[in-house]
């Protein structure tokens, strides 16, 4: 199969479905020139009645991307920085995402929001380092957070297609990776998750960018002679519980690696629905690798401390072994 | 060409070319050390707009407060940042400003009235708006400026604080430095109107465009806003009409993007404050501008020297000063 990078897939994904919903819109800073490189070539190909470059006025054109999807358009909506999230945060939250169950349950707002840059990278500091998932799966919004080209590709393409709001979130560490991508037509449905490597011992589910680092981690615990299982929820909400349940009911042990603050970040839901639904099956007590709950800092060293890395998954997976029931 | 309707004595005009000089070569300074991979991160230099930072503090008390802008370093440098402890910052060390916590979109000093440098556009002007409030309730005649570009003015937020601030007669100089772009888009497209001190119009207080190129046009126009603000009169937007020579960031040619001609950047650059200001002190034998030059570059050189033997920060430091008020297990580790 073909390799492209992630940022292409994504790219890729977004002239596809503009080919196929004339419907389908941009909205979002320096697009047209496409800073982020998702938006290449869509002026030239559709026109600017199709991709809009707007002042910075995050509040101001995430309301309006509500508006126009409630008046029959699809509009694709890209933040520059993973923090004008929260800039919009109003208009995601308590417009688009409660509007329609507001009123009873008429109309439909179809609008995807992409965030190209995701997380840290190297020195983006406390303003442009975050994930800002589990505060909009709070709020109920639906949610996906891609870890390879493929998924990307396949997940925003059905974002896009889906009658609801659905944030995708890019991770900056990805956006360069190369991976196989299908040359054919194809989407990868919401609530659906993957069992990116098998193994018998433990499981880790791992979110996002955090996917590829769980999976070397396992690799090198294979050589320990440890067989770990790496789940990829990949659709953060819809939740895809059964195949989470089911790696952990068949390993016993299970270790949530997530790059999201802490104090109600999204391993902590993950780590309540598995007390919840397979405490029987638990030999050892569930264990969070995850953000420290601070802004994260510049300074390289700093910044390397409160991050969840694949050194400290490897001793946590360790630990986990060892603190399990005989 | 220069305009100088409030006066200054020969080291005042002196001190000025010190200031846009010092910036001017502090971020040529980072933008090698940015090429030599000693500073990470994403710095926003401030070439081309030296007089506006310049022209707006040197009308400051050191009591004064300014929030900045992600292209903060000119900001602070002209309200006496010291350039040592802002490389430090820059290069993530332990004796920068913030410890290596923020690096060059956050740099602060709150004993100079640095109230941050800021990562989103158009955060700042607000929190002039408040530290104006602190003043006036204090019963102090220091003021706020908040900066900002062309592509904040379009924020939200920055209208609420223009609302706010001429509603309760705030003590606040709202500086929108219009370099005509927000990273790619040209201010043509993102406002109907050409000049942007008309909005001040519709909130009530005066608005004036200055030309940003001259220093001292910037510096007279703040005086008179500045005492206004002292005096009781309320806020006041200044547009200053500037130009940045270089890109939106330091890594902005590797992205291939290309929004502004070149015929466009050399008109302007026919315009350097830095070229035009040191010519007009020599003429007016007012200095030897080379002499300045020469003291800048002392004191960048021995700035880098002494971010450079400054060490990192301890990685375990990460999770201190976060609260105020601390209490057990918090800030919560991720692990
Ligand atoms: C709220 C917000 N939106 C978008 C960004 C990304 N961004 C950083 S600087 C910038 C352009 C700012 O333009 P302007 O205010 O004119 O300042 P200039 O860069 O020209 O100095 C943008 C869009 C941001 N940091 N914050
Ligand atoms: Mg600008």
């Amino acid at each position: 199969m073909r390799e492209i990078r992630y940022l292409e897939a994504l790219s890729e994904a977004l002239r596809e479905e503009m080919r196929r919903d004339p419907k389908v819109i941009v909205v979002g800073e320096d697009v047209r020139h496409s800073l982020r490189g998702v938006t290449k070539g869509l002026l030239d190909e559709f026109g600017p009645d199709r991709i809009y470059d707007t002042p910075i006025s995050e509040a101001g054109f995430t309301g309006l991307a509500t508006g126009a999807a409630m008046a029959g358009m699809r509009p694709v909506v890209e933040y520059q920085i993973n923090a004008l999230i929260f800039v919009a945060f109003d208009q995601l939250v308590d417009q688009a995402q409660k509007l329609r169950y507001m009123m009873g349950g008429q109309g439909r707002i179809p609008v995807t929001y992409l965030v190209p840059a995701s997380g840290a990278r190297r020195g983006l500091a406390g303003q442009h380092s975050d994930h800002p998932y589990p505060l909009l799966i709070h709020m109920g919004m639906k949610v996906v957070v891609p870890s390879t080209p493929r998924d990307a590709k396949g997940l925003f393409k059905a974002a896009i297609r889906e009658d609801d709001p659905v944030v995708v979130f890019a991770p900056a560490a990805l956006l360069p990776v190369k991976g196989p991508v299908p040359e054919e037509e194809y989407t990868i449905p919401l609530g659906q998750g993957e069992v990116k490597r098998e193994g018998s011992d433990l499981t880790i589910v791992a979110v996002g960018p955090l996917v590829p680092e769980a999976l070397k981690c396992a690799e090198l615990l294979a050589a320990e002679g440890i067989s770990a299982e790496v789940v990829d929820p990949r659709s953060l909400l819809p939740l895809d519980r059964d195949t989470i349940l089911a790696s952990v009911r068949k390993t016993g042990r299970v270790l949530l690696f997530d790059d999201s603050n802490r104090s109600c970040g999204y391993a902590a839901e993950l780590a309540a629905v598995i007390a919840e639904e397979a405490w029987a099956s638990l030999q050892a007590p569930i264990r969070r690798l995850t953000r420290a709950d601070v802004p994260v800092p510049f300074s390289p060293p700093l910044e390397a401390y409160v991050l969840p890395s694949r050194d400290r998954l490897l001793a946590e997976c360790r630990q986990l072994l060892a603190a399990s029931r005989a | 060409m220069m305009r100088v309707d409030v006066r200054l004595d020969r080291d005042g005009l002196i001190t000025l070319y010190r200031t846009m000089r010092l910036i001017r070569r502090f971020e040529e300074r980072v933008v090698e050390l940015v090429n030599r991979d000693e500073i990470p991160g994403v710095t926003h230099e401030y070439v081309g707009q030296e007089a506006v930072a310049t022209g707006v503090c040197h009308a400051l008390r050191p009591d004064d407060v300014i929030t900045s802008t992600h292209r903060g370093h000119g900001h602070i440098l002209a309200k006496g940042g010291d350039p040592r402890r802002m490389i430090a910052e820059l290069m993530g060390k332990a004796a920068g400003y913030n410890r290596g916590r923020g690096g060059s979109m956050h740099i602060a000093d709150l004993s100079l009235g640095i109230f941050g440098a800021n990562g989103i556009v158009g955060a700042g002007a607000p929190i002039a708006c408040g530290a104006a409030l602190a003043a006036k309730l204090e019963k102090t005649d220091r003021v706020a400026v908040a900066f900002f570009g062309d592509g904040g003015m379009n924020q939200g937020v920055v209208h609420e604080a223009l609302n706010l601030a001429a509603i309760w007669k705030l003590p606040v100089l709202f500086v929108c430095e219009n370099n005509g772009y927000a990273i790619s888009a040209p201010i043509s497209q993102m406002a109907a109107v050409e000049r942007l001190a008309v909005r001040a119009v519709g909130y009530g207080m005066p608005g004036e465009s200055v030309d940003g190129m001259d220093v001292l046009a910037v510096y007279g126009a703040t005086t008179h806003a500045v005492e206004r603000a002292r005096g009781g009169g309320g806020p006041t937007l200044l547009e200053c009409r500037t130009y940045r020579f270089v890109g939106h960031f330091t890594a902005e040619k590797a992205r291939g993007i290309k929004y502004r001609t070149d015929d466009e950047i050399a008109e302007w650059r026919t315009r350097d404050p830095l070229e035009t200001y040191p010519a007009w002190l020599k003429q007016e034998g007012i200095c030897d501008p080379a002499q300045v030059d020469a003291e800048v570059e002392a004191r960048l050189e021995e700035a880098v020297a002494f971010a450079r033997q400054s060490p990192f920060p301890a990685p375990e430091e990460a999770l201190d000063g976060m609260y105020a008020v601390p209490y057990p297990g918090l800030p919560a580790r991720g692990w």
